[in-house]
């Protein structure tokens, strides 16, 4: 296999808060290919932004960080911001200068990472605004961010992060705030652009169906920990952890029954008050005795990895 | 028999500059009529700023319409005096989306759920305590967290408890603002099978606004699509679901994720409500357009199964929605231990 684009190697952040450590990621382990897009998912709170922010080099000064982050198979400190890897926010707004028109945003990158001359950054930033599918591109440019819909900016900002064509684009749910038929244009920008540069891009959601659409890869998460990762396709097929069977089932569907909702009982752990061994086992209806040690993330067939002792639950079935 | 009965109903919010002066106006519901019956559950689906919110506060005439009747148990709420209103407020009641601003963080969650019984006299005097157990138990939690701050509560938590407080005063009518939309899938799960428990035990009469099409597809008997202010589609959930016959409600589908990477299937941005487009407001957007579309007004018909489009009778079959198949009987199976406890 090629050097991965991305390798984590056992992070674990935590936050020193005056109600004590916050444990928000744990051992968290995964490699980006180039060019791929994997995707992370799991519930709000579990670890997902913090990961991002961690690899941006972005975290607040109260985070204590171990592990290793790789980029391009070195410390990923000494790459570069905005040439190298880039990320998308759920809120363009927070991330946009309100002072400057869009134009100039994506300019600006241009000129700071590919050292373009100021006229020739401008025009290349309407022509990476109209490869961004913003109608009007050159009008546009000259617009202010508050001037622009929420669909708008965050194509703004997707075209501002791949200006510099980086080897990794990170996307923290880029659609969230965003209705379905923008949400839809935007994910197919995504996809198209990804395979024009050649980028690879990690894909944080809590949408299911967005993962079964777009990612080759899928790394789920639960209370900071990597629960289950596997190809896309391999996940949605035969899901080996309990918690993401039940996020399978969780979720409404759009075709097919109305009948009750198979849900999860109860709520995600306390980041200051985790139990002890596997962090699902309040909540899992497999738990056995041997759940209050926690289970390794192993592979459960070439490729699928699953942290549950009961995993392959296939087993479960069988007997 | 119909409980709500929505007749023309228009409203308009001025728009102003920063000097003041009007600019013009979002026409935020622009002539919907709409009827809901006992005991049924109606969605009203669409995207932000379509008129949807705005369309459930006048039903509750918690803000007035520019134009148009609200009639509820045959009663026009217009023509009720203030004291009148406030009586029948106990039938009507709201739960918002966001469940950390629709309690008061002064209150403990046994005066937000006594209040309503309070006001309306639900139960005598003195027996609030008992009441508000009975209902703390009855959304999933304990009687005693009824001493509790909201702020000690989770997100899914304090939706429990909101609608403890919406129903404690026994309402007819039940108005839900993306009421699971904030939470979580794990627990928007939970939340919306208590839900359905609620709307069948008591017979409620509902109307769920989401943006959600597919707990919208869950859980309502007949969706409304609105678009721009308007109501473009209605029709039992079944049929809209599977035989879309609006363009707009076509695309509106075809964009839910879970169905394949396809192409998107529509360019661009929703108009202002502030101008919304001549003739069929969707032109614009609509791969079908004709001439007639940007001249004349498509009206909603009243069908059972109804969409305000001049094509509605021509277009080419729909394509009904096509989720990928996950897991099949393998995850069923797997599933089943979630519902019925303990595989140890
Ligand atoms: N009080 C108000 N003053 C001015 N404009 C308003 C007001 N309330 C709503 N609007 C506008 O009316 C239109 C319809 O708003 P409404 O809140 O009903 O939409 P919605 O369908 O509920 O959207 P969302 O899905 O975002 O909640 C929007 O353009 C909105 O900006
Ligand atoms: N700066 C911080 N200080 C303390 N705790 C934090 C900080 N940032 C995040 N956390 C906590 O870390 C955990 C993971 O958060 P996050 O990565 O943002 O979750 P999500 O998966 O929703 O993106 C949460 O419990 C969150 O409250
Ligand atoms: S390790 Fe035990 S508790 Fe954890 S998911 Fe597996 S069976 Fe459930
Ligand atoms: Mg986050
Ligand atoms: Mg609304």
């Amino acid at each position: 296999m090629s050097t991965p684009v991305l390798e984590l190697d056992s992070l674990s952040v935590g936050f020193a808060t005056d109600r004590g450590l916050v444990r928000a990621v744990e051992a968290v382990s995964f490699r980006v290919a180039p060019g791929e897009m994997l995707a992370v998912v799991g519930e709000s709170g579990c670890g997902k932004s913090v990961t991002a922010l961690a690899v941006m080099g972005l975290l607040p000064g109260s985070a204590q960080v171990g592990g290793r982050i790789l980029f391009d198979g070195r410390d990923a400190r000494e790459a570069q911001r905005g040439r190298d890897l880039a990320m998308v926010f759920q809120e363009p707004m927070t991330s946009l200068n309100p002072a400057f028109t869009a134009g100039e945003q994506v300019a600006e990158a241009l000129r700071k990472h590919r050292g373009l001359a100021p006229r020739a950054a401008f025009d290349a930033a309407v022509e990476m605004l109209s490869r961004a599918h913003i109608p009007d591109a050159a009008r546009r440019a000259r617009q202010y961010p508050h001037q622009l819909s929420g669909g708008m900016r965050q194509r703004v900002m997707i075209a501002m992060a791949l200006a510099c064509r980086p080897r990794l684009l990170l996307c923290d749910e880029p659609t969230t705030a965003l209705d379905v038929t923008v949400q839809a244009q935007i994910m197919a920008l995504l996809d198209e652009l990804r395979r024009e540069t050649g980028t690879a891009v990690v894909l944080i959601t809590h949408d299911l169906g967005v993962v079964a659409d777009r990612a080759d890869q899928v790394a789920v998460m639960y209370a900071g920990r990597v629960v289950e990762a596997a190809p896309a396709a391999q996940l949605f097929a035969t899901p080996q952890h309990p918690y993401t069977v039940g996020l399978l089932g969780a979720a409404p569907r759009l075709v097919g029954g109305g009948g009750r909702l198979a849900s999860i009982e109860g709520t995600v752990p306390d980041p200051l008050n985790l139990p002890p061994g596997c962090r699902f086992a309040p909540r899992c209806p497999f738990a056995v005795a041997r759940c209050n040690e926690a289970p390794p993330l192993a592979e459960v067939s070439p490729g699928h990895s699953a942290a549950c002792w009961r995993a392959p639950l296939d087993q479960v079935l069988a007997a | 028999m119909n409980l709500l009965e929505l007749r023309d109903l228009r409203k308009l919010f001025p728009v102003r500059d920063a000097l003041g002066r009007r600019r013009g106006a979002v026409r935020a519901v622009d002539g919907v009529s709409l009827s809901v019956a006992q005991g049924e559950v109606l969605a009203i689906v669409g995207e932000s700023g379509c008129g949807k919110s705005t369309l459930g506060r006048l039903a509750l005439r918690l803000i007035e319409p520019d134009e148009g009747q609200v009639r509820f148990a045959g009663e026009d709420l217009r023509a009720l005096s203030p004291a009148a209103l406030r009586a029948r407020r106990r039938d009507m009641q709201l739960i918002f989306q966001d469940p950390f601003a629709s309690l008061d963080p002064r209150m403990t969650v046994e005066a937000a759920i006594a209040e309503p019984l309070r006001l309306h006299g639900v139960v005598p005097r003195g027996q609030e305590s008992a009441k508000v157990a009975e209902w703390l138990e009855r959304v999933g939690l304990r009687a005693d967290h009824a001493r509790r701050w909201p702020h000690e509560f989770s997100g899914g938590q304090r939706q429990r408890i909101a609608i403890a407080r919406a129903l404690a005063s026994g309402p007819k009518l039940v108005i839900g603002d993306e009421p699971v939309s904030a939470l979580d899938v794990s627990i928007q799960a939970q939340v919306v099978n208590l839900l359905q428990d609620l709307i069948r035990d008591l017979g409620l009469t509902f109307v769920l606004i989401s943006h959600d099409l597919a707990v919208v597809r869950h859980i309502a008997d007949r969706v409304a699509v609105m678009y721009l202010g308007r109501i473009v589609e209605l029709g039992e959930t079944e049929q809209v679901f599977a035989r879309p016959r609006h363009p707009y409600t076509r695309a509106l589908l075809a964009a839910v994720p879970g169905q394949g990477a396809k192409a998107p299937p529509l360019a661009g941005d929703v108009p202002s409500p502030m101008s919304p487009p001549s003739g069929c407001r969707f032109h614009t957007r609509c791969a079908h357009a004709v001439a007639r579309c940007r001249e004349v007004d498509p009206m909603l018909p009243s069908e059972a199964h109804a969409a305000a489009c001049h094509l509605a009778a021509e277009l080419p079959a729909a394509v009904a929605p096509h989720e990928t198949e996950t897991g099949g009987e393998r995850l069923r199976r797997l599933q089943a231990f979630f519902t019925q406890g303990t595989a140890a």
